[in-house]
């Protein structure tokens, strides 16, 4: 409170020998609000659209002559129970759940082995193997999820959730180790040597030292990780076949959508819960989120 | 080889058991820590990107190995007017995709750069469209879009009274391609302007105070301070932007699966269509391979056109 308090009276001081004010702070509503609000109205009005059909029973949803369309007169929750009762979503909920912690936890691991080999054990030829890993991150899924799809066939993985945990790490491992070596970076390198000296062994030296220092970082990446393995849909549409192993992504695209007439109520309710545990997720760590995503592109 | 001396260090008292001699043996632990990270990239990257040029040059579908067949693949997507759809509608969905994303993504950032309240909030709000899974939001603009039930036809022709019809958003070829362009406009403004954000703050606003003080008006900060030091970080944040906008596949298979009259295929969906739903793996991988040379030419382009002014001015090094 003692914001709001103290804010006008900074204003006014600052306004008081300036006899624009009116017209300054009009300028500034309509240079900087006036922008701001269209930009956060139009990038949230596709969820507000969301959220509102799923809550609108189907003789609202088709008849906007009658009913005002921006706001729900009996909000029902049909839509919703549906898609729990009569259809997997709780197992695709699952399936997502498994393949986004599996990846995350895969690639988590062997990009911080990766990374700490390439930032502390500096090795002839460490740059390098870190630009290989880099350019890995320039190779779109697009291009390789035909020959993938082959690979998987091979290894007997076909259908599998299995095969989505081990493929999801050729984005994710390359994203992690570069966000895990510039926070390796940033932790000072006598730490490590006090400990050399004091007769750790390098493994030592990781798990007691340069891990708990890196914290952060790794949640960063952890969370990052788990994002992206929740939202990829390309590979989890090629690979999957049967309707109980989908992702959520693609079992509310190919599952729900069926013949010409769209049920909107339960397409818009399988967006928004299947959107929901990640929004969640991450207002709960917004500002990793923020740092990780900032982070990587500055490396 | 320095490394070598390291080693007998490490062990000068106390005489551990072997395993732990050998993890603290340099060479060794830096091939135990690269083995998972490089084994993974090597086996589902390296080894099917080889793999994807090598199928594109062979006849295989679902369920039969095919033979070498040479050029032959590229020799038919050259006379398939389809491929051909494709590659326009990809250059020019990139090209004014990445031209909205960042004009309008640069200018929130440069809004979202001022002091207001709620400033945190606001730019949490914001990343949103960009963490929700891009099929799901996709499905909202399609529901948007409904040729019948738009909530843009609505306001349009009934709380406006601008039209006397609905928009057939996604019925005929161009203006399904530029509702497409529109929802990847949408939802990649965030990741730009947080990207650029970022930059904007690392710089130093004593540059402003000094061209203030030389009487520099708000554009002439804008274009001879702001731009030339975001010039970096655009050139990398541009090269993201152009490798995934191309290679995009997710908005157009959710909301128009390369319809209406095949008219809004991108060269992946295409590829998926051909490659994994119609079978013919090798001329799916003969059109996912096709893809490569605009890659390499957009992120050379966009890499060296953008980043090539900062060494002229002879800052290479920081």
């Amino acid at each position: 409170m003692t914001d709001t308090v103290a804010q006008p009276a900074v204003a006014d001081a600052k306004a008081a020998p300036d006899t624009m004010a009116w017209d300054s702070g009009l300028r500034r509503l309509m240079m900087i609000y006036l922008p701001l609000g269209c930009f956060v109205l139009i990038l949230l009005f596709p969820f507000y659209w969301m959220a509102i059909t799923s809550f609108k029973p189907n003789a609202e949803l088709m008849n906007y002559k009658e009913h005002n369309p921006f706001w729900i007169s009996s909000p029902t929750l049909a839509h919703i129970k549906h898609l729990l009762f009569n259809t997997a979503y709780p197992r695709w909920l699952w399936t997502t759940m498994t393949v986004a912690i599996g990846s995350t936890t895969l690639s988590l691991i062997a990009s911080t082995l990766a990374a700490y080999a390439i930032e502390r054990l500096r090795f002839r030829g460490s740059p390098y193997v870190g630009l290989g890993i880099y350019l890995a991150y320039l190779v779109p899924p697009s291009i390789l999820f035909i020959p993938l799809a082959t690979v998987v066939v091979q290894f007997g993985l076909f259908d599998s959730p299995m095969a989505l945990i081990l493929v999801y790490p050729t984005f994710l491992v390359p994203f992690c180790t570069w966000l895990l070596i510039g926070y390796f970076k940033s932790i000072p390198y006598e730490l490590e040597e006090c400990a050399l000296v004091d007769g750790a062994t390098r493994l030592q030296i990781l798990r007691r030292i340069t891990l708990p220092l890196a914290v952060p970082g790794l949640i960063s990446a952890g969370i990052f990780s788990f994002t992206l393995s929740w939202n990829e849909f390309i590979y989890a549409l090629a690979f999957i076949q049967s309707g109980a192993n989908k992702t959520v992504p693609v079992a509310i695209l190919t599952e729900l959508v069926t013949g010409d007439v769209y049920q909107w109520g339960a397409l818009m309710a399988g967006s928004l819960l299947g959107s929901l545990p990640v929004a969640i997720f991450y207002s709960l760590f917004v500002d990793y989120y923020v740092s990780s995503l900032t982070g990587a592109v500055k490396e | 080889m320095s490394v070598t001396t390291l080693p007998p260090l490490a062990l000068a008292h106390r005489q551990p058991n072997w395993l732990v001699r050998l993890f603290d043996y340099k060479p060794f632990l830096i091939a135990m820590c690269l083995a998972p990270a490089l084994g993974l990239l090597a086996v589902f990257l390296t080894y099917p990107l080889g793999l994807g040029i090598w199928l594109a040059f062979t006849d295989t579908t679902i369920g039969r190995k095919g033979v070498y067949v040479g050029l032959e693949n590229f020799q038919y997507l050259l006379t398939d007017s389809l491929w051909w759809n494709a590659v326009f509608y990809s250059v020019v969905y990139t090209g004014i995709a990445t031209f909205g994303k960042f004009a309008l993504g640069f200018w929130l950032a440069l809004l979202l750069n001022n002091h207001f309240p709620f400033k945190s909030l606001l730019r949490a709000i914001i990343l949103l469209p960009w963490i929700v899974p891009t099929v799901l939001s996709a499905l909202a603009f399609w529901w948007i879009y409904d040729p019948q039930f738009s909530i843009i036809s609505y306001l349009l022709v009934d709380v406006l009274h601008w039209r006397t019809s609905n928009i057939d958003f996604l019925g005929s070829p161009w203006p399904a391609r530029f509702s497409l362009i529109a929802a990847n406009i949408w939802r990649g403004i965030p990741f730009v302007a947080i990207s650029l954000l970022a930059g904007l703050q690392t710089i130093s606003p004593s540059l402003y105070e000094a061209a203030m003080l030389d009487g520099a008006s708000a554009w002439q900060r804008f274009r001879y301070i702001t731009f030339p030091m975001m010039m970096p970080i655009l050139a990398i944040v541009m090269t993201f932007s152009i490798i995934f906008t191309f290679t995009d596949f997710q908005l157009v298979y959710a909301i128009t699966r390369g319809g209406p009259g095949n008219s809004t295929h991108l060269l992946a969906t295409l590829a998926f269509q051909r490659g994994i739903a119609g079978g013919e793996l090798g001329e799916g991988a003969a059109i996912a391979v096709s893809m490569i040379p605009f890659l390499v030419f957009a992120t050379l382009f966009s890499y060296f056109g953008l980043a090539r002014r900062k060494w002229q001015q002879g800052e290479s090094n920081d």
